[in-house]
């Protein structure tokens, strides 16, 4: 597989961190997918192959957890939060939002391959509700009042030079 | 006089000039607990751990020297310690902030309770979401063990532990312990079926394993710190310590407090330290410490009995902020992440919202639990859509009936309680939503089509 | 049914005492009572999942008083009991002393009822087009323990339907419940993991890895312990009703193993063969390739005629002639593993009056170490029980070849055995005058001076030996085809006529007694002795015999020889 020597490297650091080769499974796939922006199915035996696994058990994993996905996405990923606190604080105006401001519908990805726009369960910053992460980076308070400025902030930081998010 | 903060755990917290590397750390006597501890015996840690009465900050509230003292140490095989950092409950964010905040404090917890316990080696499973905090902890961890405070031979004790990040990848599940254990082997987090998997003795690996929540293991800490006899002396009997209440939802302070177990009210903590509701607004319901913890609606009494043996009645905000309280009045202090919901919710959707978080967060093992939080969702998110019927009131009510104490793990429970407490107790809400949505589909008209939304 | 007999512990069930297996799963243990816990997932040969939750029951144990120790007493005499605050699943709970259950209270009948309909809310209904329908624990269990009605109003969760999940086995991911007991067979039983679940919640979905088929030769077993029409037989689908179906016990031929398997057929004609439990031989399963071995009866090559110089004839024509040329002198004998042992024991019989030598074929197989040995026949230790073989067959008949062509032997009498196909030439099968017993035409039958009609194993009814010198029996499940008759039969009156006696009436009941005084090793055994799990006979005459079976499911052939040794 395609997979740059910095990653190699780190995967085969991260290994033997575990008595079990199968339990760096979740780390090697994070691993894959912030190099390569999605997990694919060569990805998926690959792994399989590394951990000596049946390549259902690391697909079995794959569809499991809400993180990884298996085919490429947006160029920045904003997850908008709409578990209860940041539901009863605006988060589904705060999506309405972002969704005509970047002209992208819910769960889906922009024409112009822009933002891939998702809702998320809580990501624990209750407190700072509503909250939104863009990527790997979490922003807080964004209340319905202030989320044209978060989408404007957004849409400057978006070139189309950048690759698909990887997170 | 307003009710003061008592800060053990968040000491450092928000303290100007604190910062994250171990040298802060240890200009505030950062790792001087561990380096005591390791001149001890760890059965006499344990035992401090066991005088402390400290219960798992969690959500169960188990009482962690107890928990202990299940491991099986006959068997030979390693030990090995988890710390739950998979703050995943809703309403819950006190976990993040020590992480992000204060990250050697955890790790010397952690490495306390590892030698104490005597374990092999510690991970730390955090939440794939907390993509800072995974790197925030490896840094720590990195400094940690080029001073020795973990490794090999720490301190020259002679005792070795590595402490590895793990990251978990967006599941709610993973909280579960036997989930967890699963998904650490790399597996789908299917929790476990207990009897026979009790962590203690067939856990990771199927060896003894311990799981504890990130703020326990700090209080293991602070319990070592000062010795379990005087740690329980603070808060109230059956509750030692202090609590992290973390309050979200419609108040004009949404934050975090830590308030010593049982000396103030939830009146103190709404009202006096979250500053109550918005302008005009009064307060309609409160879940007390993370969604899945039965919902309490003001205008409850509770017949009680007080800490002198006496009969006494306590309304909602009348309830002092400990474990025992709580249950007396039919809830949960849970995790502390208290949700207050002023009078312009709709609590009929404030359910479908939890109702669809369940149906999602589901690992869909066990029957009862997979077919019913997605029924549920079904059935809420109808109501909430104009298509009511008035028996879906209780249809959804004996859902969560059938769920609730018949499942592999907790989750049953967590998906049915909020249905279980939300609908007997706001069934005028119910009544009166469907009602309408009745009358106008009677008059062929669309029933405002607001769906959960809430806001 | 894992745990031996003989500590037995009293637990009590529903106010009744029972004295069962201690530390058996209480599933297991109520069955052997003729009680029924409903299950789907717990499968007694499968690890242990817990997850359908079916089995709710309460449990409890006497209390004991906390200063005393002793047991607490109720004031009528009873032992106190402390119930468990919430039901249990039977499947996780062990038999121990003093173990009380109730399977009978609202709280448990409320368990059973919401378990029900939580798996039919987003289950298709579809009973009238599905396989399962007549053996579905769904249909059975919404039967015995459902409401009888539904509150579900909701759309139903969509799903793959009609997927190959590989060249035998199709998926129908919307009936699937999620048990997982497929999933387990694979990985512990066949082990070959390809299967599991993907996505979460109400959504997962059961599947192989892309690109990756469930193939193994044990598949099929996936369809027999599934216990709804999630994986159905892509042989069998649509086929027949299941329900107009009748099993009989049969023993699968495919190799030594003798796997016990049911034949289900109607009106004379064969669907399927499943598995029969027997714990000493296969456990519940069976081979998908023996599974396939019904389609050999109905076939255009039947052989379903007597014949004399490949003219059909009268049965008594040919019988007349074969016994005509045994009688002759030059004698030789082909003799076949795939027999019974009944059939075997009168060739035994007809070699003691027309003497000559006796060859047997070597067929090897590719053993699995499961349910396939090393040995393609089911009962070679029956040639050796009755004699006919004294140690095991070449893989060549050199020395019956060269009998034949020095013409010591003219006469050749061949059961089942193909020569031809062993490299025996046209012209050497010309020099000898050929009586064949088969079920199939093939270069023999033409060859054939005799032509006598062989049935399958699944048209007569009989017993073989395994490799664990078991007895098993089987019996016929369709009848022979027009103009045939059982082997044993054609046998019998063959032997009558050589010896010059009249015929009577063959079958296994009636040879056994012979057979009970002729071979030690049987002494005082009846047929009916032989029961459905077979009996295992004293072998240490052919201890020294070295049988080229390996390890198999139940079978250690080296455990065997320690034993043997100790």
């Amino acid at each position: 597989m395609n997979l740059s020597e910095k990653t190699t490297q780190y995967i085969d650091r991260l290994i033997p961190r575990y008595p079990v080769k199968r339990s760096a499974m979740l780390m090697i796939l994070h691993a894959i997918q912030e190099e390569q922006g999605y997990l694919s199915k060569e990805a998926i035996e690959w792994t399989a192959q590394k951990l000596e696994v049946q390549p259902i058990a690391v697909y079995e994993v794959v569809t499991f957890y809400p993180m990884f996905r298996q085919a490429p996405i947006g160029r920045r990923h904003v997850k908008v939060c709409r578990t209860l606190s940041c539901a009863l604080r605006g988060a589904y105006k705060v999506c309405d939002t972002l969704q005509h401001e970047l002209g992208c519908g819910l769960g889906e990805t922009s024409a112009d391959g822009n933002y891939t726009i998702e809702f998320v369960e809580c990501v624990a910053a209750c407190g700072s509700a509503p909250v939104v992460m863009v990527d790997d980076k979490l922003h807080e308070n964004i209340t319905p009042e202030k989320t044209p400025d978060f989408a404007a902030k957004l849409k400057r930081e978006t070139t189309p030079s950048m690759p698909p998010s990887r997170h | 006089m307003p009710v003061q903060e008592r800060r053990i755990i968040y000491r450092h917290i928000d303290e100007p000039g604190y910062t994250i590397d171990l040298a802060c750390y240890q200009r505030h006597g950062g790792y001087e607990v561990l380096r005591k501890a390791l001149q001890r015996k760890p059965e006499e840690l344990v035992q401090e751990v066991k005088d402390s009465a400290l219960r798992g900050r969690g959500g169960a509230g188990f009482p962690t020297g107890m928990k202990w003292g299940f491991l099986d140490r006959k068997s030979g095989k390693p030990v090995y310690l988890i710390c739950n950092a998979d703050e995943s409950e809703p309403g819950t964010y006190k976990d993040r902030q020590i992480i992000y905040k204060d990250p050697h404090q955890l790790i010397e917890g952690v490495v306390i309770s590892s030698f104490a316990i005597q374990a092999k080696q510690a991970f730390i499973y955090i939440r794939g979401e907390m993509f800072e905090g995974f790197h925030i902890l490896e840094k720590a961890i990195e400094e940690a063990r080029a001073a020795n405070f973990l490794g090999d031979n720490i301190l020259g004790s002679g005792y070795s532990v590595d402490v590895v990040v793990h990251r978990g990848a967006g599941c709610y599940i993973c909280g579960e312990e036997t989930g967890m254990i699963e998904s650490l082997e790399g597996k789908r987090a299917y929790p476990r079926i207990k009897p026979p998997y009790f962590p203690a003795v067939l856990g990771l690996y199927n060896c003894p394993t311990i799981v504890n929540n990130v703020e326990t293991l700090c209080q293991v800490k602070h319990v070592i710190d000062m010795g379990g006899k005087e740690f329980v002396k603070i808060g109230v009997p059956g509750d030692s310590g202090t609590h992290i209440w973390g309050i979200s939802g419609h108040v004009a302070k949404p934050g975090y407090y830590e308030i010593e177990s049982g000396k103030a009210t939830v009146r103190d903590l709404v009202y006096d330290l979250a500053g109550g509701p918005a302008a005009g607004r009064t307060i309609k319901a409160i879940i007390p410490g993370g969604v899945s913890m039965k919902i309490l609606r003001m205008g409850e009494k509770f017949k009680v009995k007080l800490p002198d043996g006496s009969a006494g009645e306590w309304g909602v905000l009348d309830i002092p902020l400990d474990s025992g309280s709580f249950m007396q009045c039919g809830t949960s202090l849970g995790t502390g992440g208290m949700i207050v919901m002023d009078d312009t919710t709709d609590m009929v959707e404030a359910l479908a919202n939890l109702n669809a978080f369940y149906a999602h967060e589901t690992c869909g093992q066990c029957t009862p639990c997979r077919e019913g939080s997605l029924w549920l969702k079904k059935v809420t998110h109808r109501v909430c859509n104009g298509g009511g019927r008035l028996e879906d009131i209780d249809l959804v009510k004996n859902i969560a009936d059938q769920i609730a104490g018949r499942t592999i793990c907790a989750h049953g429970e967590a998906a049915a309680w909020p249905c279980q407490s939300n609908v007997p107790k706001f069934r005028d809400e119910w009544e009166e939503k469907i009602r309408a949505q009745m009358q106008a589909r009677e008059h062929g008209e669309l029933a405002a089509r607001k769906g959960l939304r809430l806001v | 049914m894992s745990a031996p007999a003989t500590n037995l512990v009293t637990i009590n069930v529903d106010g009744r005492d029972y004295q069962v297996p201690a530390g058996m799963n209480l599933i297991d243990a109520l069955e052997l009572f003729g009680l029924e816990i409903p299950h789907y997932c717990y499968h007694p040969k499968l690890t242990v999942a817990g997850n359908c939750r079916m089995c709710l029951v309460e449990t409890g144990m006497p209390m004991r008083d906390r200063t005393t120790n002793q047991f607490i007493i109720e004031p009528d005499g009873r032992m106190k009991i402390g119930w468990g605050p919430k039901p249990a699943v039977a499947c996780t709970t062990n038999c121990t002393a003093g173990l009380h259950v109730r399977t009978n209270t609202p709280v448990v009948k409320d368990c059973r009822e919401g378990v029900m309909e939580f798996l039919l809310v987003n289950h298709p209904l579809d009973c009238p087009i599905c396989d399962q329908a007549g053996e579905c624990k769904l249909q059975e269990f919404a039967t015995d323990y459902g409401r009888g009605y539904s509150r579900f109003i909701e759309e139903k969760n969509v799903k793959p339907k009609r997927t190959r999940l590989g060249p035998r086995v199709t998926l129908d991911d919307e009936r699937c419940i999620l048990c997982s007991r497929c999933v387990r067979f694979c990985a512990e039983i066949a082990k070959d993991p390809v299967l599991g679940f993907i996505e979460r919640g109400s959504y997962s979905t059961l599947t192989c890895y892309p690109g990756r088929e469930l193939d193994n030769n044990y598949s099929l077993n996936t369809v027999d312990i599934c216990p709804v029409g999630a994986l159905t037989s892509t042989d069998f689908r649509f086929k027949m009703r299941v329900w107009f179906l009748k099993p009989v016990p049969s023993i699968c031929t495919e190799s030594s193993v003798g796997a016990n398997t049911e034949v289900w057929s109607r009106e004379g004609k064969i669907y399927r063969i499943t598995p029969r439990e027997n714990n000493a031989v296969n456990d519940c399963w069976m081979s998908d390739s023996g599974r396939e071995l019904y389609k050999q009866v109905e076939s255009p090559l039947r052989i379903d005629y007597f014949a004399v110089n490949n003219g059909k004839c009268a049965p008594d024509q040919a019988l007349a002639r074969a016994a005509e040329l045994l009688k002759g002198g030059g004698v030789g004998y082909v003799g076949s593993a795939q027999s019974s042992l009944e059939e075997q024991f009168l060739l035994g019989q007809l070699v003691k009056a027309a003497p000559g030598p006796v060859a047997f074929v070597k067929h090897a197989g590719k053993g699995d170490g499961l349910l396939i040995s090393n040995d393609a026949t089911p009962n070679l230790r029956g040639a050796f029980l009755t004699g006919l073989v004294r140690e095991l067959p070449k893989a060549n008949l050199d020395e019956l070849r060269q009998k034949v062509e020095s013409g010591a032997i003219q006469t050749l009498f061949v059961v089942h055995e193909d020569l031809a196909a062993l490299g025996f030439s046209d012209a050497l099968l010309r020099r000898v005058k050929i009586i064949y017993l088969g079920t199939h035409t093939n270069l023999m039958s033409e060859h054939a001076q005799v032509v006598l009609p062989g049935l399958t194993v699944f048209e007569k009814s009989g017993s073989f030996v395994n490799q664990q010198w078991r007895v098993q029996r089987f019996f016929q499940a369709v009848p022979g085809p027009a103009g045939t008759a059982p082997d044993i039969q054609v046998l019998g009156q063959l032997l009558a006529r050589v010896q010059g006696e009249s015929a009577g009436g063959f079958s296994p009941e009636a040879i056994w007694p012979q057979i009970s005084t002729v071979i030690a090793p049987l002494a005082g055994w009846t047929w009916e002795s032989l029961g459905l799990q077979g009996r295992v006979l004293d072998a240490s005459s052919w201890a020294h015999v070295p049988f080229p079976e390996g390890k198999s499911l139940r079978f250690d052939p080296a455990a065997v020889t320690a034993v043997k040794a100790g």
